[in-house]
């Protein structure tokens, strides 16, 4: 990236906008897909999806119950009825396969409006502004878990804005807009990508998720890359790219075996070398990636 | 040496200052939250939850917030708690006075809870206890004030088991009865059907969470009569023949009727006629 310039402008330039946006206009049409899915009930009478992101009925059929809400729930002591097992199984299980933070970049409503603050704030310039320890996340999720277990009572979901969110958008707002408002001025001024990438329990349960799960972003055409740092400007947690792009002299390879990756895939999306593609973890050899490269084109 | 020693003290120093401030930073977001809860977990009483809901507390921690039970309410009785409410948000609830509880034969609110927050074990909706219906303004109320009304009692599910109407008499009038309604615990489910349909501007009738609706004996205290019932027998042993010294040929009995006077076994000195005891002067004494 050329200083004043935008990252991804050389991508542009090179693949063409749609090509250089294709990630992100897919997560974005998925996000906004599955938040129709829950409001066609309520607002056409379409029940194809019933309940919230925090456990719902598809088609009167499949149950899906958060995992997360699940393990507080069996902190507080209460033992769940099958629906909302098999519920969190599946939703478990299918993170697993497609990498956990998927939830966090292409179902989680927050992330909307996170990522438009991050744009923002990378337009506006904006400097300085306050860092909190990528782990604090965990530190939070820990604490969670354990008003669950000392309240008896899932006090968590008082405040959890993702739920807020979701369940203020398809049950009437009440006052969760200054909610999404707080997030984004918080995002935006007081610390960058402060909430989804620093604090949110919900990103760091679907994170640990994440460091077992299988679909993965891998710089597989790691030789490739002109250090031009588009990458890491717009990657939500930059630090999850240097081990695998970076990794060749360590003999690390090449897949992006981070957790907290959100397999977000705009890293695919800004590189203008076509160092980035989707992959497996068992794609991780560190010889020759290039040769047996797995490419997913959506 | 010593170097390297010293730069490795400052960055384990630096790890330990941000761990100590990190925990500090959570646990007082947790303190937050704690306090918070305190009070938004505060169920008003007007606020009744689904048939089958466990008590408040257990709920808090099973209710997962997923609005299914909302959705499959046909009545649209029920609501999500949002943000700003009074009821922990989220959580589904009903007021009475405004959309009451249908009672639906089948309970589909139960059937849809994935969490079992709402009890599966619950079959019967007339075993639901939501809350109980309270006359709680007899100066209000019409039919203590002599005039028919009767619309909760007609209007009740449960008619005539959950509210029955007593008579009293009416001392106003002097000649005419009070209808009086009556609540019985152990037939209300509280469904709020009576709260809503209450004819006043503010309802006299109204349904009140357990706990508000009801008073609680000393867990001590027994009553002598129930503990004979359930043994059987006296358990102050012998079972105790009061005596009353009552003159002879008469008897007391305490359950109302009071002095009896046993008119075959009396044997009087005075006899049916006065003027055989004047005739008889004063030898017959
Ligand atoms: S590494 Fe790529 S896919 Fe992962 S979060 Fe960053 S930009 Fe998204
Ligand atoms: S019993 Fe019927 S009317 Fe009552 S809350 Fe459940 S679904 Fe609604
Ligand atoms: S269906 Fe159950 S878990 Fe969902 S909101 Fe209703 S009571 Fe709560
Ligand atoms: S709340 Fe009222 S209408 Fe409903 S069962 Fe009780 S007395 Fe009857």
């Amino acid at each position: 990236m050329q200083p004043g310039q935008r990252p991804g402008s050389e991508a542009i330039a090179g693949k063409g906008w749609w090509a250089a946006h294709r990630w992100l206009l897919l997560r974005r049409a998925a996000q906004l897909s599955i938040l129709a899915l829950f409001l066609a009930g309520p607002w056409f009478g379409l029940w194809i999806v019933k309940g919230t992101i925090a456990s719902s009925l598809t088609l009167d059929v499949l149950p899906l119950t958060d995992p997360y809400l699940l393990l507080q729930m069996v902190l507080t002591g209460h033992s769940p009825e099958q629906a909302a097992l098999i519920g969190a199984l599946i939703v478990l299980v299918f993170y697993l396969l497609v990498g956990g933070r998927v939830y966090c970049s292409w179902v989680c409503p927050v992330n909307l409006v996170t990522d438009a603050a991050a744009w923002l704030h990378q337009r506006l310039g904006i400097r300085h502004t306050a860092q909190f320890r990528r782990n604090t996340r965990y530190w939070i999720l820990g604490l969670t878990l354990l008003l669950a277990l000392v309240s008896g009572t899932l006090l968590w979901e008082l405040v959890n804005p993702v739920s807020i969110v979701y369940r203020s958008l398809i049950f009437g707002v009440g006052f969760a807009w200054l909610l999404v408002l707080a997030i984004f001025l918080f995002d935006l001024f007081v610390s960058r990508r402060g909430w989804c990438s620093h604090l949110c329990p919900v990103g760091a349960f679907y994170s640990l998720l994440g460091h077992l799960s299988v679909l993965r972003v891998s710089a597989a055409a790691r030789e490739r890359c002109n250090d031009c740092m588009d990458c890491y400007a717009v990657c939500p947690e930059p630090q999850v790219i240097r081990p695998a792009l970076k990794g060749a002299e360590q003999n690390t390879g090449p897949v992006i075996m981070s957790g907290n990756c959100t397999n977000c895939g705009r890293c695919i999306d800004v590189c203008s070398k076509d160092v980035f593609h989707v992959s497996t973890r068992f794609n991780n050899s560190t010889t020759s990636q290039f040769a047996h490269k797995t490419e997913v084109t959506p | 040496m010593s170097d390297s020693n010293d730069s490795m003290g400052v960055s384990r120093r630096r790890f330990l200052g941000d761990m100590a401030k990190t925990a500090c930073g959570v646990a007082l977001l947790g303190l937050g939250v704690g306090l918070y809860s305190r009070q938004a977990a505060s169920l008003p009483a007007t606020a009744l939850r689904p048939p089958g809901a466990l008590a408040e507390e257990d709920f808090l921690g099973a209710c997962v917030r997923c609005g299914l039970c909302v959705r499959d309410c046909p009545f649209d009785t029920l609501r999500l708690s949002q943000l700003g409410e009074e009821v922990a948000n989220g959580t589904p609830y009903f007021v009475a006075r405004e959309v009451p509880c249908e009672m639906c034969p089948d309970i589909p609110c139960i059937k849809a809870c994935p969490t079992g927050a709402l009890d599966h074990g619950l079959t019967e909706i007339d075993d639901s206890r939501m809350g109980l219906a309270v006359v709680v303004d007899q100066e209000s109320c019409i039919a203590f004030q002599g005039l028919r009304c009767e619309v909760c009692y007609n209007i009740c599910p449960i008619r005539n088991e959950a509210i029955t109407l007593e008579l009293q008499h009416n001392t106003r009038s002097g000649k005419h009865a009070l209808f009086i309604p009556v609540v019985h615990s152990e037939a209300c489910t509280g469904c709020g059907k009576c709260e809503k349909a209450c004819i006043l501007e503010e309802a006299a009738i109204k349904v009140l969470p357990l706990h508000l609706a009801k008073g609680m004996l000393g867990k001590h205290y027994r009553l002598g009569w129930k503990e004979k019932e359930k043994a059987g027998g006296s358990l102050v042993t012998p079972d105790q023949q009061h005596e009353y010294n009552l003159p002879e040929g008469m008897r007391y009995d305490y359950e109302g009727r009071g002095l009896i006077v046993d008119e075959a076994a009396t044997p009087t000195p005075f006899g049916d006629n006065p003027l055989d005891t004047l005739k008889r002067g004063r030898e017959g004494l």
